[in-house]
């Protein structure tokens, strides 16, 4: 592998966690790794990136990148991956990457490897493994284009240790589209308040159709708190408007991975275990011992979840000090 | 002209039990094919935006006969036509973005494509944004309600939801938009829809009709293979009360090092 891009995907300065899991990746298929680091005013990214193990960066600072937006950042990372011919091009499968990575592909028609949950070199072929059919089978891909785009699903690979004692070449470069050539306009943002973003959580506090009520999301929610996690929901949960479908896990919802995944009236449909199944740890709270979740899950009490969840937080409490 | 298309293909339904049979084939037992799930969102959009505007909406599917099914679906929810493209490799988004770039010039008149979340059978979205990419259009990915859209002053206005939150995004058309399933309440085939897409005739295009030369998939599937199985079994947390259960399940997790 001669040179590895790593695309550093953020929000007004402040990365996701799965662009550094990507320098993680990179370092898998081994060479020189570049991040890209695109915005406005992000000169902190670039020396970050290097404490997390990039060699190099490159940095693209201008008005007209200060947010995401898909014909800019496509425009200048199509240039960049035509000047540079590098092996690879790594971000996280997060809403951006996604949508870049596969923009950048089509464009230079290279192969793209989306969502991959494990990846490896084989002589001039990159494998990976991806999840489908919504995460029931997994499927191998081999990809061999001269250039490889490569989207790596969240807390799939490791953060990288940080030493702030790296240092590294930091190149400009200038944006390639002209501000008034950009077809799209971001007029507004609402912050998502008082929630962990899901896929990048460690833990995970998910409600089912058991909790009853909005009223009833209480104790998932002040377990969640207690743990520093995030609040999930199931389907049914959503569908019955007991709270947004921002925190729908599942089939058609989002696709989860944590450490640890307690599920709370959960009964296990098939479409939640496809969003949630690979989670390390699952714990699983239901009245009904048959309940689906309890043969997917490594720890189970058998009870009422407004009981249960109380005690789980008076305990995590006492245990953990809080 | 206020044409709107959307493209779709027939999937498992989401509650089959998807496997990987013997022979490496991905089985889904005698579970039915239906609409891909997140498409029911973006035909009903199509539907909706249609008749708000008074323009035309067309259906597209990429691949063999089996996703007719789906087409007729999506016709009798209320799309007024459907086409489909013939070809063989499905699950490649870049032959899928040449055939849908290739076709959509061929319409010559559209302004907006809506597409679902994602296929649920490939799990990918990266057709959506290759296809886009190929047009030349802009693409605004998880789009959870369209603010407004005028097709005379060609321009679009969307909320879109992203990790941090939620956008306004201001956007020119023509215009690739992929819409989630906040966005709408399905609408379901009506009676007379039901019987008006039994009737249709779906045209086929080929890729050289197309002038679209296709080579091999950038990306080979070189196996499917089914989960890893879970060793071990549920460990059930015994206790003579709820306090007692929750006290024991937290030393195992902090033992564990989950928290």
């Amino acid at each position: 592998m001669s040179n590895v891009f790593v695309w550093v995907d953020h929000f007004r300065g402040k990365a996701l966690p799965a662009s550094w899991e990507a320098i993680s990746a990179a370092q898998t298929l081994g060479g020189a790794i570049t991040a890209l680091v695109f915005g406005s005013g992000v000169g902190n990214l670039a020396t970050l990136a290097l404490h997390y193990g990039a060699h190099k960066v490159i940095v693209c600072e201008d008005a007209s990148l200060a947010d995401y937006r898909f014909e800019p950042y496509a425009a200048l990372l199509v240039r960049l991956v035509k000047e540079h011919a590098p092996r690879a091009v790594l971000s996280g499968a997060t809403t951006r990457g996604r949508e870049l990575l596969a923009a950048a592909a089509a464009e230079t028609d290279s192969a793209l490897l989306a969502d991959v949950t494990e990846l490896s070199v084989e002589g001039e072929a990159i494998k990976a493994v991806h999840p489908a059919y919504a995460g029931k089978v997994l499927s191998d891909l081999t990809a061999t284009t001269p250039t490889v785009f490569i989207t790596l699903r969240s807390r799939a690979f490791p953060l990288p240790t940080l030493d702030a004692s790296r240092s590294g070449e930091i190149i400009n470069v200038a944006p390639v589209l002209p501000a008034e050539q950009i077809g799209a306009q971001i007029e507004a943002f609402e912050e998502q308040r008082g929630s962990v973003n899901l896929t990048d959580a460690a833990i995970i506090v998910t409600g089912g159709r058991a909790v009853g009520s909005a009223e009833g999301f209480a104790p998932v929610r002040e377990l969640a708190e207690v743990l520093g996690g995030a609040v999930g929901a199931t389907r049914a949960a959503v569908d019955a408007g007991y709270i947004p479908y921002a925190h729908q896990v599942g089939q058609t919802g989002k696709v989860v991975s944590p450490n640890l995944y307690i599920a709370a009236g959960v009964s296990g449909s098939i479409q939640h275990q496809a969003g949630m199944r690979t989670s390390k740890i699952i714990v699983a709270i239901n009245k009904d011992p048959e309940a689906p979740i309890f043969k997917i899950a490594h720890y189970g009490i058998v009870g009422d979840l407004f009981k249960v969840l109380p005690a789980l937080s008076a305990a995590a409490r006492a245990k953990l000090g809080k | 002209m206020a044409h709107i298309v959307v493209f779709t293909r027939n999937t498992p339904d989401t509650a089959a039990k998807v496997e990987v049979g013997a022979n490496g084939a991905v089985t889904w037992g005698t579970a039915q094919l239906v609409l891909n799930p997140w498409d029911e969102y973006s035909v009903t959009e199509a539907v909706l935006q249609r008749d708000a505007h008074k323009g035309k909406a067309t259906v597209i599917s990429i691949g063999g006969e089996t996703h007719n099914d789906a087409l007729k679906q999506a016709l009798a929810i209320g799309m007024d036509e459907a086409i489909r493209i013939h070809s063989d490799a499905e699950h490649d988004p870049l032959t899928f973005a040449a055939l849908a770039a290739a076709a959509i010039r061929k319409l010559g008149d559209v302004s907006l494509i809506i597409f679902g979340k994602e296929f649920v059978d490939s799990s990918s979205d990266a057709h959506i944004y290759m296809t886009a990419r190929k047009l030349g259009w802009n693409a605004i990915g998880a789009v959870s309600k369209i603010l407004a859209l005028d097709f005379a002053a060609q321009s679009i206005r969307v909320e879109r939801m992203i990790e941090e939150g939620k956008q306004v995004i201001s956007a020119r058309l023509p215009c690739v938009i992929s819409v989630l399933k906040d966005i709408n309440e399905p609408k379901s085939p009506s009676f007379i829809g039901i019987r008006k897409a039994s009737k249709a005739t779906i045209p086929v295009w080929t890729a050289a009709e197309l002038g679209v030369s296709l080579g091999a998939p950038a990306v080979q599937i070189s196996a499917y293979r089914n989960l890893p199985v879970r060793s071990g079994s549920c460990q059930i947390i015994e206790g003579g009360s709820d306090q007692e259960k929750a006290e024991k399940l937290i030393d195992i997790l902090l033992k564990e090092k989950a928290l």
